[in-house]
């Protein structure tokens, strides 16, 4: 048993049910007790959906624990197949039907022979995997599906399309900002003559599955949903894939060359240095961003980044490498990717953490505090109250994090976006700061801010008046420092002395 | 008491295909009310998940709520439960240091027999601060019935008088240096009440509800003893053999039956407090029971009517159509009703016919009244059937979870989100207004949209 209060990535079956109702005409149908159909209420508040979301409930009751499930779900799948004709129905296990150890398999292949529709079991275990890992996992079952079914008929497409072609594949309902992603991405490709073959899962049609093969190569934009389709795609047909995440200048530049090399080697003849060269000096403003007196100001200027493997990890590449911002510690709670996120953001930041307790964070950060956090809502409300502002890079995430307005993270204008958010997120803090500085010594009291273990050292009546004409934004540190100078030199007692002492001493 | 079958009303089930939250939701809206508490939710992350995201911005002010994420040895029994639960409750005590830790069970807990209510007592002994267990399981309930399962528990937990007394020999200092001031100001309130026999209120209201019926009840003389559940666990209500007590919300039904079994106590079965006409039935219904003559209710009702004319008119003639799925259902179509609203459907997850009777009465007395026709209650509705009925009969007004509700205002049909209304003040005279507020929200909003003129806007409209 672990004690648990905030959970970054969810349950197993919110993967599945994020891949199979990005699909259109597919059906979720959850093996689950009424109540958690929770995804529903999701889907319907944060991306303000007009249909309704393709999903239902198998009921789990006390009937059910006496007897089994069998015929209901059976009975279920065939009902829904009526109702809605679905293509395709994705019978869905939850942490209960992990449990019950019920024949689910042997359900589908009931239910499958009185439908019109196809009938599957999602291949995810909730005690194995996360949302995250289901979601990839469910991507690739249900290519695979089609692609095998496909194959079957003889209706695999023979060849690639005529001119140099992409599958987009991760593009889901729920994800951080993905559908603003989806429109840069398609306008990114159109800018390079790359012809957009097929997205999945979001807004496909499972019958177009089969021409997933004619692209001639696949784009992973997201880490976590995508690799293990685009790995089968490439174990099955030889496609490559590009997981570059397009994320700030360098990156998309990086991407971009990727493509230029994996569609040449098949015969295209593209060169798109002056189209980068022209994006990052004229259309994008990030890069001018980086040279102007505003990004100068932030120099050395210390962040933390949390989030996800995708968001953290080129968060970090962007402000340490674009706009040289100090990323003390970058950090993500794909646990279960761990060595990834290491070795693309080692050298860019001092520290990494690894962890799905928001308490270690919250602690890391009051520990580090930064000048900004970038993270999920979680570190937003770290942020709000050690007074540090926070932009939201990740999920999990809020309502506001679903915006009306086009905000991509990926391609140019993301990057755009991008910047307009650090700068914000800093200026913000700064401000701060700024009236505090010129609202004359304040005499508020000094605010500890760590989040765990309060002080133990005792600061004389005269040394906590110095320490309060130290501007507020690095009082802070000032305090953490004099007191681990203290500490080290086992004084009880801080005086102005030692505060003075201590600052010469770390030239603080 | 005698089940009351009221005529008219049609009664139907469906096949419990609808949408609603998990039980466990409970916790959200009882830690805040129980201020010395702890809720401790033992189960998976699909329970954790649930809550981190119903409680909303809830879930960053440090909830006196955690998650017991049970992993794969604690389902494989490769774990001892007790040795875990022990470690977890130990830390909350040391962290926390609450009065009282409440074990909400899960399904996870029902499917691998976790002998909850077993181990409890034990650790109970050995750790030193009480543990209510509560099986608020998504299996056998609904939404709601999470606070009614938590209160049953609580209801075996009330003090008898023998302990209220030793409670008082501890605060005797306390006691000696206002004694004069208190006995006198005591003796003075008495007065203001009519003599009769102890009452205690069951249910979780906000403070401020609790203040408003406490006192309405008072201009009847009638003194609440107790409440359950009170503000502090340490301070839950005396109850004895022979004690009335009586429900202020449709949901309570365990409630009820435990402390008619267990603590013996007689139940006074009234329409609940929800609307005016609610109130007064439930007021006038307890002074019954007490032969005590209702003062100054007619007045009372008449005057909350004429001063929410304004919103009763916005009301009037429209039909409501009720999906189903917080319990409230029955007294809310009622209190509509009253407003002159037709109600054709009132979905409900479980009707419990005995501790509703009074309602059910009222409701159809109403429809009476009214000349409304009489609605068709719906147990364990069908979403689907209910989404077919409403696409059909196009009603004005559909109250629903938000499952529903977005698809549904984009096809052009008003909704109203059912959630509102469990975590809003709609009990008591005091809280009409804000009732109708909620209700009719959705009609002043698309009436100040309605000369726009895109009101469906998706594709093929009418398709579910
Ligand atoms: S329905 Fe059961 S498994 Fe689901 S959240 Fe509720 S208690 Fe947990």
């Amino acid at each position: 048993m672990k004690l648990a209060y905030w959970m970054y990535a969810g349950p197993a079956h919110i993967g599945t049910l994020r891949v199979a109702s990005s699909f259109k005409n597919v059906h979720a149908i959850m093996h689950a007790p009424i109540g958690d159909d929770y995804f529903n209420v999701m889907r319907s508040m944060l991306e303000r959906e007009r249909n309704y979301t393709p999903v239902t409930t198998s009921v789990v009751d006390r009937n059910v624990l006496a007897r089994g499930s069998q015929e209901k779900v059976v009975d279920n799948i065939t009902r829904k197949d009526k109702e809605e004709n679905p293509d395709l129905i994705v019978l869905t296990p939850t942490c209960t039907s992990s449990i019950l150890q019920e024949d689910l398999e042997n359900f589908v292949d009931r239910a499958q022979m009185d439908s019109k529709g196809d009938v599957m079991l999602a291949d995810v275990n909730h005690y194995r995997v996360n949302e995250l890992q289901a979601a990839d996992r469910t991507l690739e079952q249900i290519v695979e599906y089609y692609i095998k079914k496909a194959r079957k008929k003889g209706n695999l497409p023979e060849g690639k399309t005529e001119k140099p072609s992409v599958n987009i594949i991760g593009m889901s309902t729920l994800g951080f900002h993905n559908q603003h992603d989806c429109i840069e991405l398609k306008r990114l490709m159109a800018d390079l003559g790359v012809e957009v073959n097929e997205v999945i899962p979001e807004s496909a049609s499972v019958h177009n599955l089969q021409n997933l093969p004619r692209a001639w190569f696949n784009l992973v934009p997201y880490r976590e949903l995508g690799l293990m389709a685009a790995k089968y795609l490439e174990k099955e047909f030889e496609m490559p894939y590009i997981d570059i995440t397009p994320m700030g200048v360098v990156e998309t530049a990086r991407c971009i060359r990727k493509i230029q090399q994996v569609i040449n080697a098949q015969g295209a003849n593209v060169d798109y240095e002056e189209f980068i060269d022209n994006q990052t000096r004229f259309v994008s403003q990030a890069a001018w961003f980086s040279r102007s007196i505003d990004c100068q100001n932030l120099t050395g200027k210390k962040a933390v980044v949390f989030g996800d493997n995708t968001h953290a990890a080129a968060m970090t590449k962007v402000l340490a490498r674009e706009m040289g911002i100090h990323v003390v510690m970058a950090g993500t709670y794909c646990k279960y990717d761990a060595d990834w996120f290491r070795k693309e953001v080692s050298e860019y930041c001092d520290e990494v953490l690894i962890s799905e307790d928001n308490g270690e964070i919250a602690d890391a950060i009051a520990r580090i505090e930064p000048s900004a956090i970038f993270g999920t809502q979680m570190e937003r409300h770290v942020g709000k109250r050690l007074s540090i502002p926070c932009g939201v890079i990740a999920s999990p995430i809020h309502i506001q994090n679903f915006p009306i307005g086009y905000k991509p993270f990926l391609g140019y204008e993301g990057t755009n976006q991008v910047a307009d958010l650090v700068y914000n997120s800093f200026t913000l803090g700064m401000e701060d700061h700024l009236l505090e500085i010129f609202g004359g010594h304040d005499t508020k009291e000094v605010i500890h801010k760590g989040m765990s273990a309060d002080s133990d050292l005792n600061w004389t009546k005269e040394a906590r008046a110095e320490l309060n004409k130290v501007p507020g934004f690095v009082r802070g540190k000032v305090k953490r420092n004099t007191e681990k100078f203290a500490r080290e030199r086992n004084l009880s007692e801080i005086s102005i002395e030692v505060m003075y002492a201590a600052k010469e001493a770390v030239g603080a | 008491m005698t089940v009351a079958q009221p005529e008219g009303l049609n009664f139907e089930c469906e096949t419990g295909n609808y949408h609603t939250f998990c039980p466990i939701s409970c916790v959200a809206w009882l830690y805040q009310k129980i201020e010395d508490s702890f809720f401790l939710v033992i189960g998976t992350k699909t329970c954790g998940y649930f809550l981190q995201n119903a409680m909303g911005v809830m879930i960053f002010a440090e909830p006196r709520y955690a998650m017991a994420e049970l992993e794969e040895g604690d389902i494989s029994a490769k774990l001892n439960d007790y040795e875990e639960l022990k470690r977890l409750s130990l830390q909350i005590k040391r962290d926390r240091n609450p009065s009282v830790i409440v074990w909400i069970g899960t399904c996870t807990t029902e499917i691998i027999k976790m002998d909850l209510e077993g181990l409890a007592p034990k650790l109970e002994a050995e750790i030193g601060i009480p543990i209510v267990v509560a099986r608020a399981n998504g299996l056998d309930y609904a939404f709601t019935q999470g606070e009614d399962t938590v209160l049953a528990a609580m209801a075996a937990r009330c003090p008898k008088k023998e302990v209220e007394a030793e409670k008082e020999e501890r605060n005797a200092i306390q006691k000696l240096l206002n004694f004069g001031r208190q006995k006198e100001e005591v003796a003075a309130a008495d007065r203001e009440y009519v003599d009769h026999p102890p009452l205690v209120l069951f249910g979780s209201l906000p403070d401020p509800v609790v203040t408003q019926l406490t006192l309405e009840l008072k201009k009847q003389g009638i003194k609440v003893s107790g409440w359950l559940p009170s503000k502090r666990y340490t301070e839950l209500p005396v109850l004895e053999e022979g004690y009335y007590v009586c429900g202020v919300n449709p949901f309570l039904s365990r409630t009820a039956t435990t402390l008619m079994r267990r603590r013996k106590c007689k139940l006074i079965g009234a329409p609940f407090p929800i609307g005016p006409d609610g109130t007064r039935a439930w007021i006038e219904k307890i002074c019954s029971v007490f032969g005590i003559e209702p003062k100054g209710l007619d007045d009372r009702e008449r005057q909350i009517w004429e001063s929410v004319e304004d919103y009763v008119k916005l009301i009037r003639g429209k039909t409501v159509f009720f999906m189903g799925d917080n319990l409230l259902e029955i007294s809310q179509a009622r209190f509509l009703i009253r407003c002159g609203a037709i109600v054709p459907e009132i979905g409900i997850p479980y009707m419990d016919k005995r501790y509703q009777a009074a309602e059910l009465k009222l409701l159809e007395e109403t429809c009476k009244e009214m000349g409304a026709p009489m609605p068709t209650i719906i147990e364990k509705p069908d979403n689907y059937n209910q989404l077919q009925r409403i696409h059909e009969m196009q009603p004005d007004l559909v109250i629903t979870g938000m499952a529903h509700a977005n698809p549904l205002e984009a096809r052009g049909i008003n909704t109203k989100w059912s959630v509102e209304f469990t975590f809003a003040q709609i009990h008591g005279f005091t809280n009409t207004r804000d009732l109708l507020e909620l209700a009719t929200r959705p009609l002043r909003r698309n009436s100040n949209l309605k000369d726009l003129g895109w009101d469906k806007l998706v594709k093929e409209a009418a398709e579910v």
